[in-house]
């Protein structure tokens, strides 16, 4: 049979990963309770199945490895060896190299990092056990070892039961023994013998003129069989034949299996191969495009594509003949369809949505080894780990909130000492909080640490001419400083946190996910970023506005305020071009019409309007005709449909079939503003 | 009428591969993730009866040995052939697979090919 084994690859990517963060997670609690057996159990298993799998699959680096750490694990369960500190980062360790090498044998990273310190490791502290050398059969050996087997092949036989005449009046009944030996070995057929039954005028009730013809499948013996009917033995005629020839009790077959010498199984070998990148992206992509999804949402789909269905042809009724009798019924219909795609919309998205605790997932063992690494005492909570957002949010999120925390811990929280000093508990808190807050999902990342520090920060800002020395910027505005650029006022640079990436990489993130970072922070009491995010990047939260006849769109992220200016505000301004007072600050306005050159209704600020936009801190006032109103849009990407356009993000489609361009504000700024100086 | 096996595994990549190998010779397959899975899968069934039960040892919630038991404990499933998937080569293992009550073991890891073989010594056409 050719099965292609390449096939099965995917899903043993996926399933391994989980494995492998189940037994991360479930590791983490062993380090917190060492004797809890169901739990080392579960992570025997996990080891176990992704040792099974590999070696199935082909995967032999990883089944090596992942024998040796299973059987540690075994020792373990079994109370052989003590679970301890020395321990539980050992198993940590095994089960990076383990996602490792499952990385490159996804193509992910050309080679594992040589585990033989880790392998020796290991094989020493099961040797320590004194179970022996560590002779460990290698994977290899297994496979071509006794590979499968019957336990006692079943015979089948032909029996023929004809009880004697007498049967019945000595009280035997040959059914129920029958019916006994049809519990113990499998019937396969019974045919019953009337040949001797006498005519009705000659019949003796109480005889038995009857026989049976009985096919049976059992791994009985013969005297077992013939022991069933010992009881009517002496007048009856028992006869049983072997049909299939007795076989040896266990049947072991000891050919080797080509399991390793498929030729579709090699792909491991060769995208670790870096002469042939094509393969390994081709893996790649595939990957990237899969998504999990439960089958309940699947049934919900499809539920409401048939109630859609169901829809339109209700639709296509009324429409037929139609007159204004059936206006009701038309209006009904069409608030039918309506709900169904709404909710078929609303569905779809959810397809997209997973919970947040795939991002947060990776921290319980961040915090632990960055802890340990700074020497400080670090509890990390996590609430609202089941809210929903977007796959893609939630990749792009994972890096951002990785810095904040290696920041919080590395800069936030105070030394276990000047804890105490301050009179707080010595164990430090970082806290993780997702919640739904209308269309956005709020992240709060908070630890219970120093807060920033104020002095140094505006010390540095003035270092870096963000404000002069004589200003007197408000606390939020200090604070605001470090997602500046070049901020950096770690006093001496760390492992950790001090490494180029700053929090204005950060904010630049959460800001390209259409998402904004605010911060609070209490002097002596901790720092919390407030991370807003969009649900999805698909859907977008917008105001739309008109010049002449075209329509935009602006993200609602990007908007700080719409005015409509006095004319003593409008001024010109050498080498800035026209700009607009609010409220003390000088705006350079920029007219939309000349940017995207539409005839507009008007031309002067005062007639029209001004909505103030902000990105990275930059507010430019956009003149426009009108504003229209704030919507939901369905972003449909440009580059793919036609090119890319600088200062437009996308594009969507109105409510009356019109296309609207997205503006990309950033884009924006960055075009215009060089277009105004010159 | 094509015969059914029920395959019982807690990894969906085994599954998934002895499930294929079954369905290219002609087995109608269902498939459960655990024991539990597995006897529910099983009751489910026409006449709670299948041609071919296919297991794997090490699950949670019902494992292996467990499930075999249970099979053997229902009356329309007492002759069912059952083929244990184990991991561990060793008679130990065997003979407690034997007194659950399996029919025949297969050594992970194996090629789809041996299955077949077994299959063949246990289900004559």
């Amino acid at each position: 049979m050719n099965l292609d084994m390449s096939q099965f690859h995917q899903t043993f990517f996926e399933e391994a990963k989980e494995l492998l963060s189940d037994m991360e997670s479930l590791l983490l609690r062993l380090e917190e309770d060492p004797t809890d057996l169901e739990l080392l159990n579960t992570i025997f298993r996990c080891a176990h199945s992704i040792k099974g799998g590999s070696a199935t699959f082909g995967f032999t680096d990883i089944a090596h490895f992942t024998h040796d750490l299973e059987t540690l694990l075994d020792l373990v369960r079994n109370g052989k060896v003590i679970v301890d500190s020395v321990l539980t980062q050992l198993l940590l360790e095994s089960q990076d190299q383990m996602k490792a090498l499952l990385s490159a044998a996804r193509g992910e990273i050309t080679a594992a990092p040589d585990a033989s310190g880790l392998t020796s490791r290991i094989q020493q502290s099961i040797a320590g056990v004194g179970s022996g050398p560590t002779i460990v059969p290698s994977v290899s050996e297994a496979a071509s070892d006794d590979t499968w087997g019957v336990f006692g092949m079943p015979r089948r036989y032909s029996l023929r039961v004809a009880p004697g005449p007498d049967t019945l009046r000595q009280g035997a009944d040959p059914l129920l023994l029958i019916e006994r030996l049809a519990r113990e070995a499998e019937i396969l057929s019974v045919v019953c013998d009337t040949a001797g039954m006498p005519s009705l005028a000659e019949i003796d009730p109480e005889a038995c003129f009857v026989a049976w013809d009985i096919e049976l499948r059992t791994d009985l013996t013969e005297e077992q069989i013939l022991d069933f009917f010992d009881f009517i033995a002496d007048d009856s005629e028992i006869k049983l034949k072997v049909i299939e020839p007795a076989q040896e009790l266990s049947v072991i077959t000891t050919e080797a299996p080509p399991a390793f010498v498929l030729p579709n199984v090699t792909l491991a070998a060769q995208t670790r191969d870096a002469t042939t990148p094509t393969k390994t992206n081709a893996v790649h992509q595939a990957e990237a495009q899969t998504l999990r999804v439960s089958a309940d949402k699947v049934d919900k789909l499809i539920n409401l594509v048939g109630e859609l269905v169901i829809n339109q042809s209700m639709l296509n009724e009324v429409v037929q003949d139609f007159s204004m009798m059936k206006l009701p019924r038309l209006l009904e219909a069409v608030a039918e369809m309506e709900r169904a795609s709404r909710e078929l919309q609303e569905q779809v998205m959810s397809v997209r949505m997973l919970p947040i605790k795939h991002a947060f997932g990776r921290f319980p063992r961040l915090v632990r080894d960055l802890a340990n690494a700074v020497g400080k005492k670090v509890e990390l909570r996590t609430s609202g780990e089941d809210t929903e957002l977007d796959k893609g949010v939630i990749e792009a999120i994972a890096d951002p909130l990785t810095h904040l925390v290696r920041n919080s811990i590395d800069h936030g929280l105070e030394s276990a000492q000047d804890r105490i000093n301050a009179g707080k508990p010595e164990i430090g808190v970082i806290s993780l909080h997702a919640v739904h807050e209308g269309g956005s999902i709020v992240i709060e990342i908070s630890d219970d640490g120093k807060g920033l520090n104020r002095e140094r920060i505006l010390a540095k800002a003035i270092e870096r001419g963000w404000v002069s020395e004589n200003e007197m910027p408000t606390d939020e505005t200090i604070c605001n400083f470090i997602f500046q650029p070049g901020f950096s006022t770690a006093a001496q640079v760390t492992d950790l946190s001090g490494r180029g990436v700053g929090m204005d990489i950060v904010k630049q993130a959460v800001q390209a996910l259409g998402g904004s970072i605010t911060l609070s922070s209490i002097i002596g009491a901790g720092t919390t970023f407030r991370i807003r995010l969009p649900l999805t990047m698909a859907i977008l939260e917008g105001l739309s506005l008109c010049v002449g006849d075209e329509t935009y769109i602006v993200p609602l992220t990007n908007i700080v305020e719409s005015i409509q200016p006095k004319s003593g505000d409008v001024r010109m301004v050498a080498g800035a071009g026209e700009v607009v007072m609010v409220r003390g600050e000088v705006l350079p306005i920029m007219r939309l019409h000349n940017v995207f050159n539409t005839p507009p209704r008007f031309k002067n600020p005062t007639d029209g309007l001004l909505v103030i936009v902000e990105t990275d801190r930059r507010k430019v006032a956009l003149l426009v005709d009108e504003l229209i109103g704030q919507s939901q849009v369905v972003i449909k990407s440009l580059e793919t449909n036609y090119r890319k356009i600088p200062g437009i993000a996308g594009a969507t489609i109105l409510g009356d079939g019109r296309v609207s361009l997205i503006l990309d504000v950033p884009g924006l700024i960055h075009e215009g503003l060089g277009a105004v100086a010159a | 009428m094509a015969k059914t096996a029920l395959v019982v595994d807690d990894s969906t990549s085994m599954r998934q591969m002895v499930s294929m190998t079954l369905k290219g010779a002609g087995f109608q397959v269902i498939e459960g993730g655990n024991g539990q899975e597995g006897l529910d899968k099983l009751k489910g069934a026409p006449g709670s009866k299948v041609d071919l039960i296919i297991t794997d040892l090490n699950m949670p919630i019902m494992d292996g040995l467990a499930f075999i038991r249970q099979v053997r404990a229902q009356s329309g499933s007492r002759f069912t052939p059952i083929l244990m998937l184990t991991t561990e080569s060793g008679d130990a293992r065997k003979m407690e697979g034997k007194a659950a009550g399996a029919t025949g073991w297969i050594v992970k890891p194996f090629h789809p090919d041996q299955i077949l073989k077994v299959i063949d010594k246990v289900l004559p056409s």
